[in-house]
């Protein structure tokens, strides 16, 4: 596609949504990015006046609407703050995906979605290779946290301060896994995602042992492709069908009752885009990854509404303890108090709400790689409400934000240490 | 000089990167709330220090170019869309320091472009309380505030925007710094300017700072809520309860229509066969709020209320208003477009103008949820339509036209809180007189002799 007209064309048919746009502006005070930068474009208002003005051929400059829709967390607080319910989200990707087409990907993005992030071998292989490489040029920079930063690498990846790769991954050191239900009567299939299986690999072990101890069977394969978040923001349609097709395969070969992650990113793709590029797939596979939609469930709603979890009476000189929201579990899943109980279920950890808890912490996956200024800005806020708090430990629910938060409180060399909420219930479970 | 040449020069002050000329920049500040057509400026500076906007005024007068100021961008009127293509666009939403909050005098002096609830929420850490709260509070600006003289649901008792205005810092056309009003809660030194700014729409001059009244907070407060199946008996009630000379907070109007759809999206179970129903919040030391509550359930029984539903705690009083809190995104669900309007009559006359509504919309065929501050007679006639629809679109103009005529012949006003921007301005002289509009020309002729400022808003200076 190169012709504008044809674009604006393919635009034009997201009228009906942008309509109803009312322009009152309820996007900007929940918008991480305009409260960074406080410009129009920036917010969901801009954003949508821009489609339809493209599609108008009022603009006819594809580029820079490319670039605006890419200036954006897709973290959904627009849309949850919105009083005519725009699809801002649905919009947003739609419109990603034929302005990015239009404009072109960048080579090394289809490299990554439609071979590496397709293709587990290559992936695999890749960051094996990669992990122990990795510390040659990344040095320990912060005990509390145990994170590295890697000055030789700072014009990739700036100053961040990141946990090294784990030399075994979780593929490896646990490999497949067909566990039959033990005492609850319930089998499921564990989706760790990419960050559970090639880095927070103890995080993923903490669930697998949550699942163990409540009598859970598990279904593994030995490792899923890409949930296909990456390249579904990306707006590479091509992408996500060669990551979706090898994770459906591997699916359709278990039997399981619900299909678990540990990540709300994750889960949120399983649950609300993988039905939406159904009917691109064939016949068998679309009614498949529609019929997953009632199975998909985030690890922390599991343990409270499925297995009905009870918690403890709170100990004399429990650990403080506060938690972030990560935005697709709370905006797009409505997953707020189940991870909060979770933190309260064996009396060992005092539970805190701090402040602005459902603000966005600025990670986004890619985006904070294309922005990092706005991301660390966005980073930052969160660090200070974190801190204020006064808890020793912030929990979350899915390892992005966990890579965000480790990273900002790291370079202010903050004690609060960051911990999936799962294990924390884990750790409880020895004592 | 060209844009290009004014544009470099304006980076010399500001900073390039707070000069906008892209066609999305530009494109992104061509609206604001109100229903009206865009129009794309051409350039947005953004100030960063409130000095530079006596510089930036400056430039701009004297290369002869139209300013338009906006801060957040959610007018309902239309003010803060410019006024051509040759028009610069002067954002003030990134002056937004709180500058002080003083416990002992009771006031804030606050940068234009702070927005109204961090206002209220930095003089609430210390035990304060900032009342005037317009529906976009956290997203609206105190320059666009004074500018609109915005009001709210408080009006009634707290009353509106100009009320807390204690002084005001701006600017004129040609960058003149101007000072009016002081930190002391008397001053009458020189003209009353501050006065003057408020509600001027951006076309007599540019804030940058103000000195806005602060109050104690109330100590104690109670909702409920009134059922009625007869709208005079609603309005008598509103009326009989200010008579008993009792004044709440809030009192809220929602119609049947609205009650219904409200009700059909949240199931919270409102009375649904009810022709209104009334939220009231009374506030104060709490034996007076506990002895107004009683008198205030004894009129409203008196004047007819079907019902009447005491919140007994803070939880049962955020779901009463949720009702209200979803009146209008549920309105905005039910069609494309929303027209929200309000025109304002006297309190007593909110059964003729109700009455009123329901002929026009009959007249026209039009979906009107109405709901609103009855308290202070000024409802928010809300027309469900798609503006796509040309025809449609053309009626709900004609509906518009008519509302307007039956708010002017009961006595009220053609907007109770939106302003007048372009959107209301060809109905200004009916409401006022030929004379006033020429006295506002004049006015403005005399301080902006270029017409620089704002030009078409309230008055077309281009007429």
């Amino acid at each position: 596609m190169s012709d504008l007209k044809e674009l604006a064309k393919k635009l034009e048919s997201l009228d009906d949504q942008i309509i109803s746009c009312m322009k009152c502006g309820l996007c900007q005070p929940v918008c991480p990015i305009f409260n960074s930068t406080m410009q129009e474009a920036d917010v969901a208002r801009g954003k949508l006046a821009l489609i339809d003005n493209l599609s108008k051929h009022i603009l006819t400059d594809a580029d820079a609407l490319a670039e605006k829709l890419e200036r954006c967390l897709m973290c959904g607080s627009c849309q949850a703050a919105c009083p005519p319910g725009v699809e801002i989200m649905d919009i947003f990707m739609k419109a990603r995906e034929v302005v990015f087409g239009y404009v072109g990907l960048p080579l090394i993005k289809k490299l990554i979605f439609r071979q590496m992030l397709a293709k587990t071998w290559l992936f695999n292989t890749a960051m094996r290779v990669g992990a122990p490489l990795s510390r040659l040029v990344f040095w320990k920079t912060n005990k509390d946290h145990g994170t590295y930063s890697a000055p030789l690498l700072s014009p990739i990846i700036g100053k961040r301060h990141v946990r090294p790769l784990p030399l075994t991954p979780l593929h490896v050191a646990v490999g497949a896994m067909d566990t039959p239900a033990g005492s609850s009567g319930i089998k499921v299939a564990f989706f760790s995602g990419c960050v559970g299986d090639k880095m927070y690999v103890d995080m993923s072990k903490a669930c697998l042992k949550v699942l163990d101890h409540h009598g859970v069977g598990v279904y593994m394969p030995k490792s899923f492709p890409c949930c296909g978040l990456p390249a579904i923001v990306s707006g590479d349609a091509d992408g996500v069908l060669k990551q979706l097709k090898p994770s459906l395969d591997l699916l359709m070969k278990g039997e399981f009752d619900y299909l678990i992650t540990p990540c709300g990113s994750c889960t949120a793709t399983l649950k609300e885009f993988w039905p939406k590029y159904a009917p691109r797939l064939s016949k068998e596979y679309g009614e498949y990854a529609e019929g997953l939609e009632h199975k998909v469930m985030d690890i922390n709603a599991f343990l409270i509404n499925v297995l009905k979890v009870e918690s403890k009476p709170t100990k004399a000189g429990a650990v403080k303890v506060t938690y972030h929201d990560s935005c697709h579990l709370r905006k797009s899943l409505g997953v707020i108090s189940e991870p909060r109980k979770v933190i309260g279920l064996s009396g060992e950890y005092e539970f805190i709400e701090m402040a602005n808890a459902e603000k966005c912490c600025g990670s986004g996956g890619s985006f904070s790689l294309a922005y990092h200024d706005i991301s660390l800005d966005i980073g930052m806020r969160k660090r200070q409400d974190v801190t204020e708090s006064g808890a020793e430990i912030v929990a979350m629910g899915c390892p992005a934000c966990m890579i965000q938060i480790e990273d900002v409180l790291s370079q202010k060399g903050d004690k609060v240490r960051v911990k999936h909420t799962i294990e924390l219930y884990a750790e409880s479970l020895d004592k | 000089m060209s844009i290009e040449a004014l544009a470099k020069d304006i980076a010399k002050i500001i900073g390039k990167e707070n000069v906008l000329t892209k066609d999305a920049d530009r494109q992104s500040y061509s609206y604001d709330s109100a229903v009206l057509e865009p129009v794309i400026p051409a350039m947005v500076v953004r100030p960063t220090e409130v000095e530079q906007l006596g510089l930036l005024t400056k430039r701009f007068y004297d290369a002869g170019v139209p300013m338009t100021v906006r801060g957040a961008g959610t007018n309902l009127s239309g003010g803060t869309i410019p006024d051509s293509t040759d028009s610069v666009v002067i954002l003030t939403n990134s002056l937004n320091k709180v500058l002080e909050i003083n416990e002992e005098d009771l006031y804030a002096v606050v940068e234009t472009g702070v927005v109204t609830s961090v206002l209220a929420a930095a003089a609430a850490k210390k035990n304060l309380f900032y009342p005037p709260d317009p529906g976009s509070q956290s997203i609206s600006t105190i320059g666009g505030n004074i500018a609109e003289n915005a009001g709210g649901l408080r009006g009634l008792k707290y009353g509106v925007t100009k009320d807390y205005v204690m002084g005001i810092e701006f600017f004129d056309a040609e960058g003149e710094f101007i000072k009016s009003g002081a930190r002391t809660v008397k001053c009458v030194t020189g003209y009353n300017l501050a006065g003057l700014m408020v509600q001027s729409e951006g076309t007599l001059g540019i804030i940058s700072k103000a000195i806005l009244k602060l109050v104690p907070p109330p100590k104690a407060s109670k909702a409920m809520m009134a059922v009625f199946d007869d709208l005079i008996k609603a309005s008598e009630a509103v009326a009989a309860i200010i008579a008993a000379h009792v004044v709440p907070c809030t009192m809220e109007f929602l119609d049947n229509t609205t009650i219904v759809m409200v009700d059909d999206y949240t199931k919270i179970g409102l009375p649904r066969d009810a022709a209104a129903i009334l939220l009231i919040e009374l506030d104060g030391h709490p034996a007076q709020v506990e002895d107004e509550t009683n008198t205030t359930i004894e009129v409203l029984k008196k004047c007819g209320a079907t019902n009447v539903v005491l919140a007994k705690d803070q939880a049962e009083k955020m779901k009463l208003w949720e009702a209200r809190r979803m009146a209008l995104p549920v309105l905005a669900r039910a069609k494309p477009t929303t027209v929200l309007e309000d025109a304002t009559v006297p309190r007593s006359k909110i059964p003729d103008m109700m009455r009123g509504i329901e002929s026009v919309a009959n007249k026209y065929n039009l979906t009107i949820g109405t709901f609103g501050h009855a308290g202070d007679g000024n409802l928010h006639p809300t027309i469900l339509c798609d503006k796509r629809d040309k025809a449609e679109f053309h009626r709900v103009e004609e509906a518009i036209d008519d509302l307007f005529d039956i708010a002017l012949k009961l006595g009220g006003t053609l907007s109770g809180e939106h302003g007048i921007g372009t959107a209301k301005a060809q109905w200004l002289e009916k409401e006022t007189s030929k004379g006033t509009i020429l006295f506002s020309k004049k006015l403005r002729k005399a301080l902006d002799p270029k017409s620089l400022l704002n030009p078409t808003k309230q008055v077309n200076m281009y007429e």
